[in-house]
């Protein structure tokens, strides 16, 4: 308590004096329930910032647990280095979804990538204000957009228009995924590039152009590379999507557990091959067991992903 | 001096991590009467000021030793309440910092806290505080147009009335003019002068003129100390060290 | 992307005759039902612990190992794709538990999929606010909860709801979760509340119709049920913006 009321209070005014002191009824009550409230509510923080961490954990201790025992009657080389899926008759070799994954990514970001820095060039540096105004929250609600819709897209549009032409009897297949999860991760790549090449400073626009270089000489061997770190972290963003993508890939790609090798033959993926048989499967099988592993395998990618854009913030951070 | 010390500071140090931004200060500061803190930029005494309301313990790292003390209590103390201490002692920043609410709702916020919630009360309040900030006639007809929509000037006497209404005895103001225009840092020096038959203020501020025009005593800092403090007139005209000659007579700073 | 702005807008048109359809066979009525119960309950369950966690990271967290190692778990989190929230779903609840798919795991599993994002939005909006605003409402001797809820989350609303109805938006589409947790089929009646019954939502039912239904008209259903979804989703971004853009609109002026 501070004693200094009595004493300095000799000409405070008085009616605002009076209605403080009267609403304030028992000051020491209302104040050790204000810090009651206080404390609980920390205390409620922290636990939910500790809860989130608990489900990462559980996520994790559960799949990898679960996925483990696929080990048990699969050899480990055979996981891996085998593409022979037939689990009805025991085999259990994940290696064709794992390489579908990585083969469907890759096309992915090869066809996604140019085109989306090339949209996130024109919005921060060619486009005039107000149709970057209306342009930016058209990405941001494509963003949005869920993917099953984009794989009904891919698989009414697409597909036949696919067909045609090439003259196949069937287009499912790497081709198809690919182009429809490019066209999902477009948005965000573009966007998240978009911020890093606004963000690069104005002075070094001006040095450029002071020199007397073009526009183009100036995004391109100025803006780009400064907004170098920024616009791989899009990338890598855009890629932990389309590997995590289950829906639009599953409605295209023709879910046949074969090798792809050709953009056309329908193929599986890791995701798509788990949303396909988990439901018809015993929980107590091998087979549920290795589809788990395969979902651990996911997720370790997908949080290594994680691992290097922070190790590439870190780096961005220093640099600047 | 006509008025006895309300806050006494005694050799108090403050440290941010490793650095010493206050070195042994020790003064009063009487009451109801307007002290000055001045000195070169980085001297410490937005640092002092910010003791006096514990405002400095949110900065992590930030340590005080010595005391200081108000009415006879060491407001670091272990029995001191920081929210009761914080509403004594009020507090004007540099840069106006309304709350992005209506008028009303800005000068009603420090009461709400502490617990009024009658209208009738809440509205006498708000008048009597924008009476005091000499805002009254300015706004009294727009209560609930956004705080946002005043001038700067307006907008820091807004923040005075903020202050005003939680009743503070102590208040002070951190360079509370620097961000306005001459007529509106007028019209707070005016005010100041008002204010100061009911409350005792402490005004850090880099105006040397500004110190000299409306305050009773001043105290000029260097480097984290306290150089030199004494009665304005004598401070400005008469100064006992050659470093505060050097000051006010413009050759550094 | 002209042809993917163009599509649905022809299917608006293809679409007036929509609401005689839900009670027929062919209808969506509980699949639309279900989705908007399910997004309901997982937002319920995701908002105020994504929030809790959001203003913890921002407001309480002492900058040391623990608080990085949070961080970094709620960006893993973020990361992780929503298939594997499904397979948790359904070794939690079906293993576990021993339910069947039930719309209690899947507004489950989908809160887990929206707590990080939910937590970075509450994180990053509430970091946004000035520090003068909240060295404003310290100074006139508020707590620390009563400065967050009556100053910074007030300011940061806007940005937090943004977030949350991205989040809502993403929730409501979201498919390959609810399919592992809450089925492909539904209760068959319309207004079910029973929280263990199957929930397919509107989303996997345009899954659900398009690649496993042999419905003669199941073209002309996933037509439509796509048009809807994408209406709702677009609702869901723009009708709780609105609001909020006028008031920003208003506290401006």
């Amino acid at each position: 308590m501070l004693e200094m009321n009595a004493q300095s209070r000799v000409i405070a005014p008085a009616e605002l004096g009076n209605s403080l002191r009267q609403a304030g009824g028992d000051p020491l009550d209302r104040r050790s329930r204000l810090k009651f409230f206080n404390s609980t509510f920390k205390i409620v923080c922290v636990s939910a910032a500790v809860f989130v961490c608990l489900v990462l954990f559980g996520i994790l201790i559960l799949m990898f647990r679960t996925g483990v025992m696929t080990f048990e009657t699969v050899s480990f080389k055979e996981f891996f280095f085998s593409t022979n899926w037939d689990p009805e008759n025991g085999h259990f070799g994940a290696l064709l979804f794992i390489f579908g994954t990585f083969a469907l990514t890759a096309l992915t970001l090869v066809l996604a990538v140019p085109i989306a820095v090339l949209i996130a060039v024109f919005l921060a540096e060619i486009t005039p204000v107000w149709l970057r105004g209306t342009l930016r929250p058209i990405m941001d609600l494509l963003v949005g957009i869920p993917s099953v819709v984009y794989g009904y897209l891919g698989l009414t549009i697409l597909i036949p228009m696919l067909r045609e032409l090439t003259g196949r009897d069937l287009a499912d297949g790497l081709l198809a995924a690919a182009i429809v999860l490019a066209i999902m991760v477009l948005p965000t790549i573009a966007r998240i590039s978009d911020d890093a090449i606004s963000a690069v400073p104005k002075k070094y626009r001006d040095a450029s152009y002071a020199l007397g270089s073009t526009r183009f000489q100036t995004i391109f061997r100025v803006v780009l590379p400064a907004a170098r770190s920024g616009i791989v972290y899009a990338v890598i963003l855009g890629m932990a999507r389309a590997i995590g993508e289950t829906m639009a890939v599953v409605m295209v790609i023709g879910n046949t557990p074969q090798l792809a090798d050709s953009l056309f033959t329908p193929t599986a993926v890791l995701t798509s091959n788990i949303v396909m048989q988990i439901t018809s499967v015993e929980f107590d099988s091998t087979w549920n067991y290795a589809l788990y592993l395969m979902g651990f395998l996911l997720l370790a990618i997908s949080l290594l992903l994680i691992v290097a854009v922070r190790l590439l913030q870190k780096k961005g951070a220093k640099a600047s | 001096m006509q008025a006895t010390a309300l806050i006494e500071i005694n050799k108090l140090d403050l440290f941010y991590g490793a650095f010493q931004a206050l070195k042994q200060v020790s003064l009063e500061i009487p009451q109801r009467a307007i002290t000055a803190f001045i000195g070169p930029s980085g001297c410490g005494k937005s640092t002092l000021l910010r003791t006096l309301n514990r405002m400095n313990d949110m900065i992590p790292g930030a340590r005080v030793e010595g005391s200081i003390e108000i009415g006879g209590t060491d407001i670091y103390g272990g029995d001191v309440h920081v929210e009761t201490l914080r509403k004594k002692v009020g507090m004007v920043f540099q840069q106006p910092n309304p709350f992005p609410k209506s008028i009303y709702d800005n000068v009603a916020y420090g009461p709400r806290l502490h617990g009024i919630t009658k209208r009738r009360e809440l509205d006498e309040i708000v008048e009597n505080s924008l009476r005091s900030a000499a805002l009254w006639n300015e706004v009294k007809d727009h209560l609930k147009r956004s705080a946002l929509s005043l001038s700067g000037g307006q907008q820091q006497r807004l923040c005075i009335a903020r202050a005003l209404a939680v009743g503070p005895d102590v208040l002070l103001m951190d360079e509370a003019t620097s961000a306005l225009d001459p007529i509106s840092t007028i019209k707070i020096e005016e005010l100041a002068q008002e204010l100061k038959d009911r409350y005792t203020i402490v005004m850090v501020t880099h105006n040397m003129h500004q110190a000299a025009r409306v305050s009773h005593q001043t105290v000029f800092f260097l480097n984290g100390e306290v150089v030199e403090y004494s009665a304005t007139e004598k401070l400005f005209s008469d100064p006992s060290d050659q470093r505060t000659e050097d000051y006010i007579s413009g050759r550094f700073g | 992307m002209l042809l993917r702005k163009g599509l649905p807008n022809l299917s608006w048109d293809f679409l007036t005759g929509l609401p005689s359809e839900i009670e027929e066979g062919g209808g969506i009525g509980p699949a639309l039902f279900n989705s908007f119960y399910i997004l309901f309950l997982s937002l319920a369950i995701s908002i105020p612990l994504g929030m809790a966690a959001g203003i913890y990271l921002a407001e309480f967290a002492p900058d040391n190992r623990f608080i990085a190692f949070i961080r970094i778990c709620v960006e893993g989190l973020s990361s992780v794709p929503s298939i594997i929230f499904g397979l948790f779903g359904i070794s939690l609840f079906v293993d576990i538990f021993h339910l069947d798919l039930t719309i209690l795991g899947g507004a489950v599993s989908l809160a887990f999929l929206n707590l990080p994002m939910l937590t970075r939005v509450t994180e990053e909006s509430l970091r946004s606010v000035p520090t003068e605003l909240k060295n404003a409402s310290f100074a006139l001797g508020s707590t620390h909860l009563q400065t967050i809820r009556t100053v910074l989350i007030p300011v940061a609303l806007n940005g937090i709801i943004t977030g949350i109805c991205l989040t809502a938006g993403r929730a409501f589409g979201e498919s390959a979760v609810i399919i592992l947790t809450a089925g492909v089929t539904t209760s068959g009646e319309l207004w079910d509340f029973n929280l263990l019954s199957p929930g397919e939502t509107l989303a996997v039912h345009l899954w659900y119709v398009q690649s496993e239904a042999i419905v003669p008209d199941a073209g002309d259903i996933a037509q439509k049920a796509t048009a809807v979804l994408i209406m709702i989703v677009l609702a869901i971004n723009l009708v709780f913006r609105v609001p909020l853009w006028m008031k920003a609109r208003r506290m401006k002026g």
